[in-house]
């Protein structure tokens, strides 16, 4: 029971908004000491660990194409395209994004999107320049914009790549009831994952409807 | 054969770049503490094989220490907006290349690599394929941006740097919280959460059963911050003994829909901090909690229906 602290300084620091790093940190080092490991023993723990997952960090190699495209007006370009196209609003923008992105997470292609990629330098500046073309933003509308970009980002990409059978949860659930003896095809694990997909797409894309209302009803009134 | 080491050497030199970049930068009076914590990070991620784990160790909590007294963002040398404005007008839709150059190299990187061998012996490590992929498409991206801009490594390293300090700690939550997972199974603290639930709600009713799965699932993601990390956990305790093993239902719906509910939990917790906490940095957002808030009613509204989906279809061919 002692070694669930480590879960208690989690939730505790971040509902009092300490520093996350500095919260996870504690609670891996809590969490070793509450098991009876000796704190020198719970370092080594927490070094190994973190040296073992060294691959999360590979997909910071973007960031100086990002950065240099950025510095080439990338963002701006984003911008004028989208100030071009008639009847683009922010839901839509985004509503085409989600589609695109779905879709090719259902084949398997989870890499065609992502936040430092694709939100920050294209879909976000579309989805904002789309709302500004009735007047200026305020800094929480451009913050809530940018937020819903990267829900779509998220959302889109979680229920879609269940439908793809070699993606890695598929494989874990098939793993996992094979050690139990129960053996089943990945075919049928993506199938029942089709409706929830489904459902993924209404639900957000109706969010997101509601979102442009709601930007709407924002300009005038104002 | 070209394994991740490589990888992580390649990654390991552009934080160094950076935190060199911090250590030049005479405007911040702060630079030492972003050169110290991006330079310990690069140690971390060069030397990481074979450096002692208890000197890793020690530079993760003087990273979570430097994080805690505060990283300032270095000078910034980038472009103003109307150099900006005039060079989108000049290179227009060339500028997107680059960056979907680098999706579509690590696409058919993945599919075509692991063909590729010299003898018997596949030039790539088959199992690290997407990520030498990955890393593949950010260099073949970074050559063509360099190219289309005419400009230098020094140029790209500040760039970098520019994005990476927007983030700051951020950037490294996610490895941080994937060791805090590590620990967490070395403890057993995914076991005794899993027995404090089938101990404390009687299951005597298989509806009772799918939305405790469900529910679990959600609530032991948003602890782990992980649906893979619950999804044993949650299975071996109710899902295979209950709602399989005791009231009869099929595997396969329990699974998929279980897995499914797991994912709603991931859009709902800051310990999803690669989904969730690192995208808020990423776009500059002041709430750090923004994007969970706009996910929140559609994580909801689906682990409704996936429960509810559960429930209808899991005991369509009757009791044992």
């Amino acid at each position: 029971m002692l070694v669930l602290s480590g879960i208690a300084v989690v939730v505790l620091g971040f509902a009092l908004r300490f520093n996350p790093l500095l919260v996870v940190v504690a609670a891996a080092l809590v969490t070793g000491l509450t098991a009876g490991i000796e704190p020198l023993a719970v370092v080594e723990l927490l070094g190994k660990a973190f040296a073992d997952n060294r691959f999360i960090a590979i997909a910071w190699l973007v960031l100086p194409v990002i950065g240099l495209l950025e510095r080439g007006g990338i963002r701006e370009q984003a911008r004028r395209l989208i100030a071009r196209l008639h009847g683009a609003t922010a839901g839509r923008v985004l509503s085409v994004y989600f589609l695109l992105r779905q879709i090719s997470a259902t084949l398997g292609l989870t890499s065609l999107g992502g936040h430092v990629q694709m939100v920050r330098p294209l879909i976000a500046p579309m989805a904002e320049a789309a709302a500004e073309r009735d007047g200026p933003l305020d800094q929480e509308t451009r913050e809530a914009i940018r937020a819903n970009a990267a829900a779509v980002d998220n959302i889109a990409a979680f229920f879609g790549e269940d439908v793809f059978i070699a993606i890695g949860s598929i494989l874990l659930m098939r793993g996992f009831l094979a050690q139990y003896g129960i053996l089943v095809a990945p075919f049928e694990l993506a199938l029942w994952a089709v409706p929830t997909a489904v459902l993924a797409f209404l639900i957000h894309n109706a969010r997101l409807w509601l979102l442009d209302r709601r930007l709407a009803r924002r300009k005038s009134g104002a | 054969m070209i394994k991740l080491e490589a990888i992580y050497i390649l990654t390991g030199a552009m934080f160094a770049a950076f935190a060199v970049s911090h250590a030049f930068d005479r405007t911040n009076s702060r630079r030492w503490r972003s050169t110290v914590f991006w330079g310990s990070f690069a140690a971390i991620m060069i030397t990481g094989t074979w450096l002692p784990h208890l000197i890793s160790g020690a530079l993760v909590i003087l990273m979570a220490i430097l994080a805690t007294v505060g990283l300032k963002p270095g000078a910034d040398t980038t472009t103003d907006a109307p150099t900006r404005e005039a060079s989108a007008a000049k290179l227009g839709n060339k500028l997107f290349w680059p960056a979907l150059a680098i999706p579509v190299v690590t696409v058919a990187g993945t599919l075509l690599l692991p063909h590729w061998r010299i003898g018997a012996m596949p030039v790539v490590d088959p199992k690290q394929v997407t990520l030498v992929s990955l890393a593949l498409g950010a260099m073949f991206g970074l050559g063509w941006a360099l190219r289309l801009l005419k400009s230098d490594g020094t140029t790209a390293a500040h760039e970098g740097r520019r994005l990476i300090d927007a983030m700051g700690w951020a950037a490294v939550l996610p490895q941080a919280l994937a060791a805090l997972g590590g620990i967490f199974a070395a403890a057993g603290v995914g076991k005794i959460v899993a027995a404090l639930a089938t101990d404390t709600i009687p299951m005597t009713s298989p509806t009772v059963a799918v939305v405790v799965f469900t529910c679990g699932m959600a609530l032991f993601t948003i602890v782990m911050g992980n649906a893979f990390a619950a999804f044993p956990v949650m299975t071996a305790g109710i899902g295979l003994p209950l709602i399989v093993g005791k009231f009869g239902g099929d595997p396969v719906v329990m699974s998929a829909l279980g897995m499914l509910s797991g994912f709603c939990g991931t859009l709902l917790t800051p310990m999803a901090a690669n989904f969730n906490i690192v995208p808020a940095a990423v776009l500059e957002l002041r709430d750090r909690y923004g994007v969970i808030k706009v996910q929140a009613p559609t994580a909801f509204l689906l682990l409704f229906f996936n429960t509810a989906m559960m429930a209808l279809f899991v005991f369509r061919h009757g009791p044992p």
